[in-house]
């Protein structure tokens, strides 16, 4: 039988069906409070520290006012160049150093280990305890007269004028250790999630085990090892507490500057110049490390 | 004889105190076409897996071309598998996933691109090569599973239902390609199908396997006209049992009385050597006719009379249901020849077989309600 098309409808469009009010709404809804949280602590105290980079304020009064003062820029580029390349080194090597450390820990944890959980919370047990006690605890270990040296010492193992304490060396070690979680769990997330089976089909297209961790277990976990890299070495660049109890006069970091400008010296134009400086050196940093990875890449992986 | 290719001794495998695969053997020849069919949870896989190298044997030993194998990891094996779940690397394109196996074998660059063009038309999926094996779909990801394993030429190529995803048109054509495949290369195949249709037509030989262990093994015609158990008798088409006793099994006939007296006839040798005298007689749908239940039965025949329940026109046969002796239900395909008048659902029939078609099986325990579904 033939269809009958009324003659009118021709031509003529369905009605398009308009999403439910509710519906559309639902995904502000639901970030409502992440919006809100990060417009009081996020976008206010960054538009705050933006302009206050460029204010002049009055020493005594502390009163600030909105100036357009760039040369605070210049200024403090000139003076702490060295300490920013000095934070960049250290970040990048206490982050390659922590990487190293983590990837065969949580390898073996996602791949061999039979009780998971339990050792993936062995590996976060000393986070539990404080920032600074930590890292108190590592000068302790490390100090001149401490167990470790002077028992090397006493051996002559090491010479009588060895020391650790204020060199690259224990602020970098203190960066890794400290902000090791950032690096095991993004890279552990990864691993957990590559599909056994895949790496049978692997072994089945005859990859021995080498090959098929260089060729399947490698490639999968890069975005794993972007978002670890990422998550460590962005808070150890400006981290102020390693270089402060760890280091010495020779390895000053740009996160001590800050906090002595802010906190010591109430000079908040300076010190929100060279958060600026920082916030921006790191964008630059990671959108080149995007580039390098390939835009597609991230996109797939974050 | 050909050489055997393929042996399993004396396998188990046990996930905790569960066998999954029970004290199993089995032996394939050299570039045959083995089936192994059942229902779901029954083994398949972990039989397969053994053969790959993926499992552990908890117990026996695994031969592949005469070599022990049992300790040898999958890389070392000239076997390939198609996975049941595909497993294809998500971080490839379906180019390079082909190509993994020969890029593992140091073939070189203009071979690799040559043979997988070749997979990739086999399973009809040119241009196709870009793709993440995200962004195709199941049928497609199955066909891509099936290039990469093929494209090896492996001595031996385990299958997983590899064609499970597959619409029934793609099915019946990728059926005939890896059967040409198969026969031209002459690789042993060795192939998990949930379709048993599909393991009758493909196969040279099938196994039916039930709760980890073969229940019978061999040519499709004999598995299908001669089941061994009831179990198999069930899985493999549709059969009609009636219960009996076996009241005589000298010289040529034996003969099981069924429990309205009647008496069924058969030849010596289709029966079992180890059968008790409770026993189950069968015979295929399609072996019976039916007619109206007058005059004399025909002599030297098999046959019972029930009551029509319903009668179904399929097209190209009638289906009949029949309520049989002791309220059996039996069913009867009778095929379209358009020439008889088909009998009407309510009346008295007469069901008649020939002794040949008759068979016999022990009953088996009762099937679980999973294994019915099948
Ligand atoms: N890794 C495992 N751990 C525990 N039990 C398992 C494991 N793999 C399989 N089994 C069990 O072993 C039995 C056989 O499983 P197998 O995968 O071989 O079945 P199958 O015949 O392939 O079924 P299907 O047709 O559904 O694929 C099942 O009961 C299953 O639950
Ligand atoms: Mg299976």
């Amino acid at each position: 039988m033939e269809q009958h098309v009324p003659a009118d409808l021709h031509g003529v469009e369905p009605p398009r069906r308009h999403r439910r009010l509710g519906r559309s709404a639902s995904p502000y809804l639901l970030g409502a409070p992440a919006i809100v949280w990060l417009a009081v602590f996020f976008v206010i105290p960054l538009v705050t520290m933006l302009s206050l980079s460029i204010q002049t304020c009055d020493s005594i009064t502390l009163a600030c006012k909105l100036t357009w003062h760039f040369a605070e820029f210049p200024n403090i580029i000139g003076r702490y160049n060295d300490t920013f390349v000095r934070s960049l080194v250290y970040a990048g090597a206490a982050t390659v150093a922590a990487l190293v450390v983590a990837f065969p820990v949580t390898y073996w944890i996602a791949f061999r280990a039979k009780r998971k959980n339990f050792f993936l919370l062995m590996l976060l047990v000393p986070f539990f305890v404080s920032f600074v006690i930590r890292t108190t605890a590592w000068y302790t270990l490390l100090a001149d007269q401490g167990t470790i040296l002077s028992t090397l010492k006493n051996l002559h193992l090491v010479p009588e004028s060895f020391h650790v304490l204020a060199t690259p060396l224990a602020v970098i070690g203190g960066l890794a250790y400290n902000y090791l979680p950032f690096t095991a769990l993004p890279l552990y997330v990864a691993l957990e999630r590559i599909d056994r089976r895949v790496m049978e089909a692997s072994h089945d297209l005859y990859a021995t085990r080498r090959v098929a961790f260089t060729h399947v277990v490698l490639p999968l976990a890069v975005p794993g090892i972007f978002a670890a890299f990422l998550l460590t070495f962005v808070p150890a660049a400006g981290d102020y507490v390693n270089a402060a109890i760890l280091g010495g006069t020779n390895t000053v970091m740009i996160g001590q500057v800050i906090q002595n400008k802010f906190l010591e010296a109430a000079d908040y134009p300076a010190a929100s110049a060279l958060s600026t400086v920082l916030l921006v050196l790191m964008l630059v940093g990671i959108a080149a490390y995007a580039k390098f990875l390939g835009s597609r890449t991230i996109e797939e992986y974050v | 004889m050909t050489e055997i290719d393929v042996r399993l001794e004396r396998v188990s495998k046990f996930f905790g105190d569960v066998p999954a695969v029970d004290d199993l053997s089995l032996d394939i020849a050299e570039g045959e076409f083995f089936s192994l069919l059942g229902p779901s949870g029954c083994g398949k896989t972990t039989t397969l897996r053994m053969i790959g190298g993926f499992e552990d044997p908890s117990l026996g030993t695994v031969y592949l071309g005469g070599r022990d194998v049992t300790d040898l990891p999958p890389y070392r094996r000239d076997v390939n598998t198609v996975f049941q779940s595909y497993a294809l690397f998500p971080h490839l394109d379906v180019f390079e996933n082909v190509a993994f196996g020969l890029r593992r074998k140091k073939v070189g660059g203009k071979d690799i691109g040559q043979r997988v063009r070749d997979a990739m038309s086999l399973v009809d999926l040119e241009g196709f090569e870009k793709r993440k094996p995200t962004q195709m779909s199941g049928g497609q990801q199955q066909r891509v599973a099936l290039a990469r394993a093929l494209v090896n030429r492996p001595k031996v190529l385990l299958l997983d239902e590899p064609l499970g995803a597959l619409d029934l048109k793609l099915r019946k054509q990728m059926q005939l390609e890896l059967k040409r495949i198969q026969e031209e290369v002459g690789i042993t195949f060795i192939y998990v199908t949930h379709d048993q249709e599909e393991a009758m037509t493909m196969s040279d030989r099938l196994a039916v396997m039930r709760h980890g262990q073969i229940e019978q093994i061999g040519a499709p015609e004999l598995v299908y006209e001669s089941p061994a158990t009831e179990f198999v008798a069930g899985f493999l088409g549709a059969s009609n049992l009636l219960d009996g006793e076996l009241v005589r099994n000298q010289s040529d006939v034996a003969t099981v009385r069924l429990s309205t007296g009647q008496d069924i006839h058969f030849p010596a040798s289709k029966v079992p050597s180890d059968i008790d005298t409770l026993v189950k007689v069968g015979v295929r749908p399609e072996k019976i006719s039916i007619e109206a239940d007058e005059g004399e039965p025909p002599a030297g025949a098999n046959w019972v009379s029930g009551l029509l329940r319903i009668a179904t026109y399929i097209g190209v046969s009638h289906q009949y249901k029949v309520e049989g002796p002791g309220g059996t239900e039996l069913t009867v395909y009778v095929q379209n020849l358009g020439a008889e008048e088909a009998p009407a659902p309510g009346r008295k029939v007469r069901l008649t077989w020939r002794p040949e078609h008759t068979f016999i099986v022990k009953p088996s325990a009762a099937l679980s309600p999973e294994e019915e579904e099948e």
